[in-house]
């Protein structure tokens, strides 16, 4: 049965090194030569990842919101997260599957579920940060709750907000790798569609890992870039 | 010395310059507490007057503060400003009008000093060429330089620094009424004493209303017009400006709180120039004898003071200088310790002592003997009524 799958995929991988290939090994000039079969999984890995956060991160900014000027409410809130976060993601997408049926859709709720929590907790941990006497001295100044927050405790809390965005980002970009499940496609899907073949699971892997990297990067530039305060030391 | 008069207007707002400030038996009662922390405290701060809270850790005075910008609400009882109720104003609008410093100073670390002391100016929509002149303006007022300072954040201050921005902004939009909570509590005693001294300076030109809160007598002494002392319970102890609270304090918690060298603590509100010197006997080499001996007689000091050409002092003369026809340069001892007409008499009298000497001669600012100082004149000050003593602001101030 094995072999019959192999003999498959086998002829499926045009060209290369065909003893390489043959072999299952990793082949760089096949690697080179299909490059472009990993294109599209790559489009939709970054589009289910990118959709998630921003969905993510207006609900749990939403929360946040909500729960900093009601403290009762963090509790309960990072309750409910915590267990969306502990829930197993395949769990998640099999529980989905009836109800949204295969897709973007049931990914992206998957996705999303397992993001509140890290995004919730670091946007409160920000606000909870913002020096009290600050809060002081911008309510004695004569700014309303909405001008604190806006003008004072948002900005304040950016370096905890956005670092809590790069650690859902990269969790993200790892858990679409299981998207497939879903029906929602991604790297994912081309390793577990050979996943003997070293060179193909090495390139999406790869891909995978050079993604998550690049949203960390990116996020981290647009973090130094807003917080230019935050690196300001007595010179 | 027209303090009680609203001062003329200076910056661009066009409010008026100073308020007047009435607590109307105004109480706290935090939620949960039976004894109120501020306990129907009267009291009337003459627009342009520094009021200064002072009394033992929670005895109420930051709270008492707070309810005047309605950071704390009031449980009963009324704070007018100009005469109209706080507690009928907008919280943010009223708190745009009154300065608020604190002294953990709260600057807004993600914000430029600019940025920071444009808080209010931009909260109340000021176009925003006369907002970068005002930060520049109040820059130079607290001395700091603008061009050095604007685009620096908070943590690229000293601390010292960061307490004059932190004033700044409290003035930046020219407020008639200034809430300062131990503004200068953080600060080393160096330069502590320079911020008052400054802050000091800056109030005569600009004249607000100011409530400053500390829990230091000599602090209180120093800046207020008046002090309100409180105790416990924030029940109001005494009010009264800094000279009459030393002389008369009106029970034993307030003698207690103002320390036992409280005669002492009066004589750092006088300087030198402020009372009646000795006349001193001055004399050149080469003056007739007779006239060096008419002199003394005409004097309090019984030996002649031998000056040079500019009457800077050169010592007090010997008996033997005045045995021939002329007086000759035979001094007994050097014009020491040599008082300074801008020194208060608590350092004058501390020189005095220090060089064993019952008297010492009076320098103007040129150097030139003004007149002599003793212990008996420190002695006669000492029992002037505190109406005649000048409050230590104005003492300070007067010499700008
Ligand atoms: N938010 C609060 N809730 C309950 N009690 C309070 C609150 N703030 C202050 N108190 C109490 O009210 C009293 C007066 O406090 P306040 O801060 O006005 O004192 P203070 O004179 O400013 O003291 P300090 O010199 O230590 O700053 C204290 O007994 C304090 O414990
Ligand atoms: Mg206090």
């Amino acid at each position: 049965m094995l072999d019959l799958i192999a003999q498959v995929q086998i002829q499926d991988r045009s060209s290369g090194d065909a003893s390489c290939v043959a072999d299952n090994g990793f082949c760089p000039s096949w690697i080179v030569d299909n490059l472009n079969r990993y294109t599209d999984p790559l489009l939709q890995h970054v589009y289910l990842t990118i959709v998630s956060l921003a969905i993510g991160f207006a609900i749990s900014f939403g929360l946040a919101l909500i729960a900093h000027r009601r403290r009762w409410l963090v509790a309960p809130i990072t309750q409910i997260t915590g267990v969306l976060y502990t829930l197993p993601s395949i769990a998640v997408f099999f529980l989905l599957l009836p109800i949204t049926g295969r897709g973007n859709t049931t990914a992206i709720i998957a996705l999303v579920a397992y993001s509140l929590l890290i995004i919730f907790r670091n946007i409160i941990a920000g606000l909870d940060n913002v020096p009290a006497e600050t809060k002081d001295a911008g309510r004695g100044m004569g700014l309303t709750d909405r001008q604190l927050l806006w003008r004072v405790e948002l900005p304040l809390a950016l370096p905890e907000i956005l670092a809590g965005l790069r650690i859902a980002a990269t969790t993200t970009v790892g858990l679409a790798t299981l998207a497939f499940f879903a029906g929602a496609g991604g790297l994912g899907e081309r390793i577990f569609e050979d996943i003997v073949f070293k060179s193909n699971v090495v390139t999406a892997g790869a891909l995978a890992v050079l993604l998550a990297a690049a949203f960390d990067v990116v996020i981290l530039i647009v973090q130094r870039a807003v917080t230019p305060w935050a690196r300001a030391r007595a010179s | 010395m027209n303090r009680s008069e609203p001062a003329q207007e200076q910056g661009p707002s066009a409010r008026p310059a100073a308020a007047t400030l009435e607590f109307r038996e105004a109480t706290k009662i935090y939620p949960g507490q039976d004894d109120p922390a501020v306990d129907a405290l009267s009291l009337t701060v003459p627009a342009g007057e520094i009021c200064v809270l002072v009394g033992p850790s929670g005895c109420g005075k930051t709270t008492a503060m707070r309810m005047v910008n309605r950071m704390i609400d009031i449980t009963s009882g009324d704070i007018l400003l100009d005469g109209r109720s706080v507690r009928e104003r907008r919280p943010a609008e009223l708190r745009r009008e009154i300065g608020y410093a604190i002294q953990q100073i709260g600057l807004f670390p993600h914000l430029t000093v600019a940025d920071n002391i444009a808080t209010v100016p931009r909260l109340l929509g000021w176009p925003k060429d006369r907002t970068r002149a005002r930060v520049d303006q109040l820059l130079e007022l607290v001395s700091l330089d603008p061009a050095d300072t604007r685009d620096r954040y908070p943590a690229q201050l000293s601390g010292g620094q960061r307490q004059r921005v932190g004033v700044a902004r409290a003035l930046a939009a020219d407020p008639p009424l200034m809430l300062m909570d131990e503004p200068f509590g953080a600060i080393d005693p160096i330069n502590r004493e320079r911020l008052q001294n400054e802050f000091l300076r800056l109030q005569k030109e600009i004249r607000k209303t100011v409530v400053f809160v500390t829990h230091d007598i000599d602090e209180a002494i120093k800046m207020g017009d008046r002090i309100a002392v409180l105790q416990r319970g924030g029940k109001l102890a005494q009010y009264a400006p800094p000279a009459e609270l030393l002389m008369y304090p009106n029970g034993r918690f307030v003698e207690d709180f103002v320390g036992a060298d409280r005669a002492l603590k009066r004589l750092a509100l006088q300087r030198v120039r402020d009372i009646d010197l000795w006349k001193a006997p001055l004399v050149r080499v080469g003056e007739p004898v007779a006239d060096a001996r008419r002199k003394v007689q005409d004097s309090d000091v019984p030996y002649p003071l031998l000056v040079d050409a500019d009457g800077r002092p050169l010592g007090w003369l010997s008996e033997r200088a005045l045995t021939g026809e002329r007086v000759t340069e035979d001094l007994r001892s050097k014009a020491e310790p040599a008082v300074e007409l801008d020194d208060v008499l608590r350092d004058a009298l501390s020189d005095l002592l220090a060089n064993e000497a019952q008297y010492g001669p009076v320098l103007d600012a040129r150097g030139a003997v003004a007149g002599v100082l003793s212990l008996e004149i420190i002695g006669h000050a000492l029992q002037e009524p505190p109406e005649q003593v000048r409050s230590g602001a104005d003492a300070l101030a007067a010499d700008g």
